[in-house]
This record gives structure tokens, sequence and C-alpha cells, in this order.
């Protein structure tokens, strides 16, 4: 009862510190104008660190929170689209990376970037009717991928770190 | 020895995630070259609006179209096509990517504004030309 209690208080305090990251990659300055959609994922941190401390359905329950809230705060039917196509496909092509036990922490944060870039790019080609916006999705692997590598030592760290922290 | 064990472990997962980027980044930079090496200059500029066709140029006219979409018109992205090239001069979308986007003239080049659901796009033909060359 009480691990439970704990384990609920730790994954909201999560799904929190996940927002607040999502907040401030906004409102920080696009990184290169020319291709829309290029950014780091901090929220990324979190979701590996929920995914390798607890398991793939504490990480879907704390990443579906976070959609729901991000898109009553600031969001509309549209970017809900491109955020739970990103979103899916990451979460679970992650789940499936990390289930082989093959690759680290970075590995897994590479494919889940670039996953979550191919899902929104499905989702634009869907709404525009262009497959051109395809295109965009070879620099996106190439950014995805240097995102992935920063993003999977980051939470490498941090599971490192809160080895000890008993929940 | 269970040191060793984790070691190796590690080490393993180490090089499969190289192994991963790599893959990744050569795919990606295979398609870049690939796409270079195909590409032409196009002759039409088309604009699309959610999905659908609304205006069509030469790429060489000298083009200044303001494309007004949103329900009431109150979406503004102004199209310029100047020296063989599109671009989009002013918008009043929030983010402004299509306005920094760079400007266009190959086949299958596109400026997309995400919030106005417009789309530039260069093309070899129109889409009506090429059905009537069909009929």
């Amino acid at each position: 009862m009480k691990n439970k209690t704990k384990k609920i208080s730790f994954l909201g305090i999560a799904t929190s510190v996940a927002l607040i990251l999502a907040y401030i990659e906004a409102i920080l300055p696009p990184i290169w104008t020319a291709v829309p959609g290029i950014k780091v994922g901090l929220p990324n941190l979190i979701i590996i660190l929920i995914l390798y401390r607890f398991g793939f359905k504490e990480a879907v329950i704390v990443s579906g929170i976070r959609l729901i809230i991000v898109t009553i705060l600031f969001g509309n039917a549209m970017t809900l689209a491109y955020s739970v196509a990103g979103a899916v496909l990451s979460l679970l092509v992650m789940g499936i990376l990390k289930k082989t036990d093959k690759f680290s922490t970075v590995g897994v944060s590479i494919v889940g970037a670039v996953c979550h870039n191919l899902g929104q790019i499905i989702v634009a080609i869907f709404l525009f009717d262009t497959v051109q916006i395809g295109y965009y999705m070879i620099v996106l692997a190439i950014t995805g991928t240097i995102a992935g590598v920063f993003i999977g030592v980051g939470s490498s760290l941090l599971l490192r770190r809160t080895e000890n922290l008993k929940i | 020895m269970i040191f060793m064990k984790n070691n190796s472990d590690k080490n393993r997962k180490i090089r499969n995630d190289i192994i991963l980027a790599a893959a990744i980044l050569v795919i990606a930079v295979a398609g870049l070259l690939f796409l270079n090496a195909t590409k032409e200059s196009g002759s039409y500029v088309v604009v699309k609006i959610d999905g659908v066709e609304k205006y069509s140029y030469s790429i060489t006219d000298n083009v200044t179209q303001e494309i007004i979409t949103g329900e009431n018109g109150e979406h503004t992205n102004t199209l310029v096509i100047k020296d063989g090239k599109a671009s989009v001069s002013t918008a009043n979308c929030p983010d402004g990517i299509c306005v920094g986007h760079r400007e266009i003239s190959f086949v299958g080049e596109t400026i997309v504004c995400l919030p106005h659901k417009v789309v530039i796009e260069v093309q070899k033909e129109t889409e009506n030309q090429s059905l009537d060359a069909v009929v």
C-alpha cells in the first residue's frame, strides 16, 4: 500500500516535470526554421526514466496524461493528432527495443526520437495530402539521431542518480 | 566476474547503439544524395489549401499573391514568385516558419504553413495538365 502511494506520487511528479520540460522547449527559439519540428525532445528524458524504472504501462500512462494536459492548456484537435501519432509510435518502438535488451538508453532514445518525427510526418502527409512533406523526414532522421544521443546519455545519468531512490 | 559480465554486456549494447545510429544516418544521407541527384527545376508553383489545389502559376511568372484562409478569411500568407523561385514574404501565422523558409524552385520542394493548412509546392506540371494529357 505504502509502495503504491509512493509510486503514484512519483509518477505524478514525473508527469509535471515532463510538462515543464515540454514548456521550456516550446519557449526556446527554434533551432533551424527551414525545417519545422527539430527539437531536442526533453520530455523524453522522463519517459525513458519511467520506462526503465517502472515499465511500459507506466510510461504510457505518464505520456498519455501529459498529452491530455498539453492539449487542454495549449493545443487543439490538430496539434493533438500530431502529438498522439508521435508519442504512440515513439513509445511503442522504444518499448519493443528496450524489451530486446540489445541496446542501451541511447539506442532506445535515438529510435524514440526518429519515430516521434516519423509519426508526425505521417500525420502531416495525410492532413495535407502531399507526399512531398515526407522529404523532411530525411533531415529529421539526422537531427533526431543527434537529439536521441543527448537524451539517451542524459536519461542514463538520470537513471544512475535515482538508482538508490526507493519507490 | 559479475562485473566483467556487466561490462561486456554494456559494451555490447554500446556497440549496437553505434550500429543503429550509423544505419539511420547512412540511410538518411543516401536519401539526401538520391534527392540531390534526381532533382530537376520545376515548371509550376501550386498552392494547396487543406489538401485542395487553389492556385497554380508558372514558375517563370512574376507573382505576388495573397493566400487568404481561415473561416473568416483571417489567415494570410503572401506568396511571391520571382526569378523562377517561390517564397512566402509575409504571413500572420504564429510561428512564421513559412516566411523563414528558403526559396523553392526544384520539383517536389514545398513550403508548408501548418497553422493555416497551406502547402506551396513546386511541380513538374500541374495535376490538371497531366489529366488533360490523358484525355
